[in-house]
């Protein structure tokens, strides 16, 4: 077992070298033109007279050689080969030979760390043009060794709106996706191997690389730092919202829509214009208005001439804050599965009612041998996603609660309180006096893991995955 | 023979009187939930016509000296900036809306339509990155945007609602997905390039799904109010959007809920009518993008 695997690796290494070994060979028996592209990105097409190609080449090597001198040699250097986010701290320093103090603007860990992925984005970005270029000129050879004619600048573009319309189609998202989120993902991802927190906020002080020691703390116990009781508390109430949100909705909201469309109910349009109203209103007006309502000398307390503090009760694990949290999320997200499953309860085929009627089935047997199954089968997927959407649900309790109330008690490290999410507890960690950036990509780096399982074990298991073809 | 027929009358009877209980219950039980989902709107409707003297501060739902009047939409257009965070929101919105809908448009056909080499790999990727945390990468863009000076600008604002787009085209690409492929065909022998494809015979038929994703992207910079927070400054509230400057009305300090929450509420009542408005007239639309995101 073991050798047959060491042996497959062999295998893979000695394809690559064979590849590259290849590769070399093609290119030592190229024309003088693709050894030039080789160096001088566009020699090779300006040689076989593609010229606005060739300059296209030429201008992007340029411009990649000048960001490098100028900008990112710099910055990779340090990024990369250095070990460390900058040696030089800001501060005054004793110059002995004019032996005066001089202020020193010290290096910046941020925009290293920053500007250092930026450029090793745009190096992979040039290496990849590079390559282009190489096999461009490659398949230009190959065409003249079979006597025939190269495109012209106006076929190649012509072909941009053909066979490769994809490209034009996909690269200005795909740009915007880089910057928006590739980037600030694996930069948020890096600061996680980073002490980057209060202690060492730029430009005054340095940040560095510290490996693995903040997920040692996540996971560490010890006493007034180690969060990984809090993290667990956290995690639990993180799952157990999630399911209870999840799962009120959607059964509470199918019910509700079972209701409205039942044969021989009137004023269909009514009730489902009374819910769906609440969908129009935005989400952030009704949570807020909700947390005015709620609040310890808020209206509802006025009314009913009581002091119950509905959003910061403390007791029982603040149990009430939590319970009151889910009606209001109730309220929110109903209207939306009862929006959904309108349109989908009437696609159940009435011959399927019918024939159970006839078998004499009575109304609880219909819902749960029939709609309910129909439903799970359609919806299944959707309801991962509203899992999902729940974990990361910000809205809702920030809003509500800004993931109070407090309780020193049992969230004493990190500054996580009773209703905090994940999410919530990540933001808080940016956001406060005492920031933790280090911990909050930790923890985001824990989202991820938890949403990327879920999301994959419902992937795998969707038929529209398989058969996108399925329609067509 | 007879006393056959009486039986089924009588069963039918019998179920015709349990079908009126059941459909009794189910008319309470609606009428109830459905006051107890339109209670908190009236009282906004309600609280944003009191304009009982020097208050805010609301003790009783019917004081003495109650008075109703639109004292209070005067006094956001007056006292605040209202008008300008709606313009701002609109200009937002409408900008957004556009780059949002034309790139989801464009990965969705590519992906759905077109079959390349990088596809499989391009799908992947998105599906990972789409796991990660929003708020993760929001201090990163932050810093990335005060890199290239664009922060406290509603410029930024677009390019952070808009630059993400590509992410959400899984709706899209399903709808895409059923047309089906035959019609291509027969306009490809006839001649026709990708983009007259795109242009004259899938984007016409997919009339649903566009006006879906128009409705949902014009409608989100109306709601969201945690990246303006992050990218436009506390202290400029001329570049304000409304979610931004209704929280700031009755979040800014202590005193200033008691003092605002019923111009507040006239705000809330102006953008809650343009966001209802528009869905309810769209409504068709965007129960069939949910619906056939959620059939698959």
């Amino acid at each position: 077992m073991l050798k047959g695997k060491s042996e497959k690796k062999e295998n893979i290494f000695l394809r690559f070298f064979a590849k590259i070994k290849s590769i070399f060979l093609i290119l030592a028996h190229s024309s003088v033109a693709t050894k030039l592209s080789c160096c001088f990105l566009g020699v090779g097409q300006i040689m076989r007279k593609q010229i606005i190609k060739g300059i296209i080449y030429a201008v992007l090597e340029v411009l990649f050689v000048l960001f490098m001198i100028f900008f990112g040699g710099n910055y990779i250097a340090k990024f990369l080969f250095s070990g460390h986010l900058g040696t030089q701290t800001e501060g005054s320093y004793w110059n002995e030979e004019l032996g005066i103090y001089e202020t020193v603007s010290g290096d910046n860990s941020f925009l290293i760390l920053l500007y250092g992925v930026v450029s090793l984005v745009i190096v992979i970005f040039f290496v990849s043009v590079w390559v282009m270029n190489i096999k461009g000129s490659l398949a230009n050879d190959r065409l003249l060794a079979e006597g025939k004619k190269l495109n012209s600048f106006k076929q190649d573009c012509s072909l941009f709106i053909n066979q490769k319309f994809y490209v034009p189609l996909l690269v200005p998202p795909l740009i915007g996706l880089l910057v928006f989120t590739v980037l600030p993902t694996i930069f948020m991802v890096l600061i996680a191997f980073t002490n980057y927190d209060y202690q060492h906020l730029p430009p005054s002080k340095l940040f560095d690389w510290v490996g693995f020691a903040n997920f040692g703390q996540l996971f560490s116990i010890a006493e007034g730092s180690g969060f990984l009781l809090v993290f667990l508390r956290v995690l639990l109430w993180t799952f157990v919202w999630a399911f209870i949100a999840t799962f009120t909705n959607y059964f509470f909201g199918m019910i509700l829509a079972l209701m409205i469309n039942k044969k021989g109910i009137k004023l269909k349009t009514l009730w489902r214009t009374l819910f769906v109203i609440a969908i129009a209103v935005p989400q952030f007006v009704t949570l807020l208005l909700m947390s005015k309502i709620l609040d310890g000398d808020g209206i509802l307390n006025k009314i009913l001439g009581t002091t119950i503090y509905w959003l910061s009760d403390t007791r029982n694990a603040s149990l009430l804050p939590r319970v009151i949290i889910i009606l209001v999320n109730m309220w929110i997200g109903i209207p939306y599965t009862i929006l959904m499953c309108s349109g989908i309860l009437m696609n159940i085929p009435q011959q399927m009612y019918e024939a159970a009627k006839l078998d004499g089935a009575n109304a609880w047997q219909l819902f749960i041998k029939i709609v309910l199954p129909y439903m799970m089968h359609v919806t299944g997927p959707y309801l991962i996603t509203q899992f999902v959407g729940n974990i990361n649900n910000f809205n809702v309790i920030w809003l509500l609660t800004g993931g109070g109330p407090g309780d020193n008690l049992l969230y004493g490290v990190g500054n996580a309180q009773s209703t905090d999410l994940l999410v919530t507890w990540l933001y808080r960690l940016t956001t406060d006096t005492n920031v933790q950036y280090n911990m909050a990509s930790v923890i985001g780096i824990v989202i991820f893991v938890i949403c990327a399982t879920l999301s994959l074990i419902t992937y795998n298991k969707t038929k529209a995955a398989k058969n996108e073809e399925d329609y067509q | 023979m007879k006393s056959d027929v009486k039986k089924t009358k009588k069963a039918l009877l019998g179920q015709r009187t349990r079908n009126g209980i059941t459909n009794g219950l189910i008319y309470f039980v609606l009428a109830t939930l459905g006051i107890l989902w339109v209670l908190p709107i009236v009282f906004l409707l309600y609280t944003s016509l009191r304009v009982t003297p020097n208050t805010g501060i609301i003790n009783q739902l019917f004081p003495d000296d109650l008075q109703l009047g639109f004292g209070n939409f005067a006094r956001l257009f007056q006292e605040t900036q209202f008008g300008i965070w709606l313009g701002n929101t609109f200009l937002v919105a409408t900008c957004s809306c556009a780059l949002t809908t034309l790139f989801i448009l464009m990965v969705s056909y590519a992906l759905s339509r077109m079959r390349f080499k990088l596809r499989k790999p391009i799908m992947n990727v998105m599906l990972v990155l789409g796991m990660f945390p929003g708020f993760m990468s929001m201090i990163a863009i932050y810093f990335i945007l005060k890199a290239v000076g664009l922060t406290n600008s509603l410029f930024a604002l677009i390019l952070v609602y808009s630059g993400g787009a590509a992410l959400s085209y899984y709706i899209c690409k399903g709808f895409f997905d059923t047309i089906p492929r035959s019609l291509e065909e027969a306009a490809i022998l006839d001649g026709a390039s990708q983009w007259t494809i795109c242009w004259r015979i899938i984007f016409p038929l997919s009339k649903p799904i566009i006006v879906y994703t128009i409705l949902t992207s014009f409608i989100s910079p109306w709601c969201d109010f945690i990246f303006v927070n992050v990218i436009i400054n506390n202290t400029s509230p001329e570049k304000f959007t409304v979610a931004l400057g209704l929280y700031r009305l009755i979040n800014a300090d202590k005193g200033s809920f008691n003092t605002n929450f019923t111009v507040f509420c006239a705000g809330a009542v102006i953008v809650g009518g343009i966001i209802a408005a528009l869905f309810l007239s769209m409504q068709k639309y965007y129960v069939e993008g949910v619906t056939s995101g959620a059939v698959k």
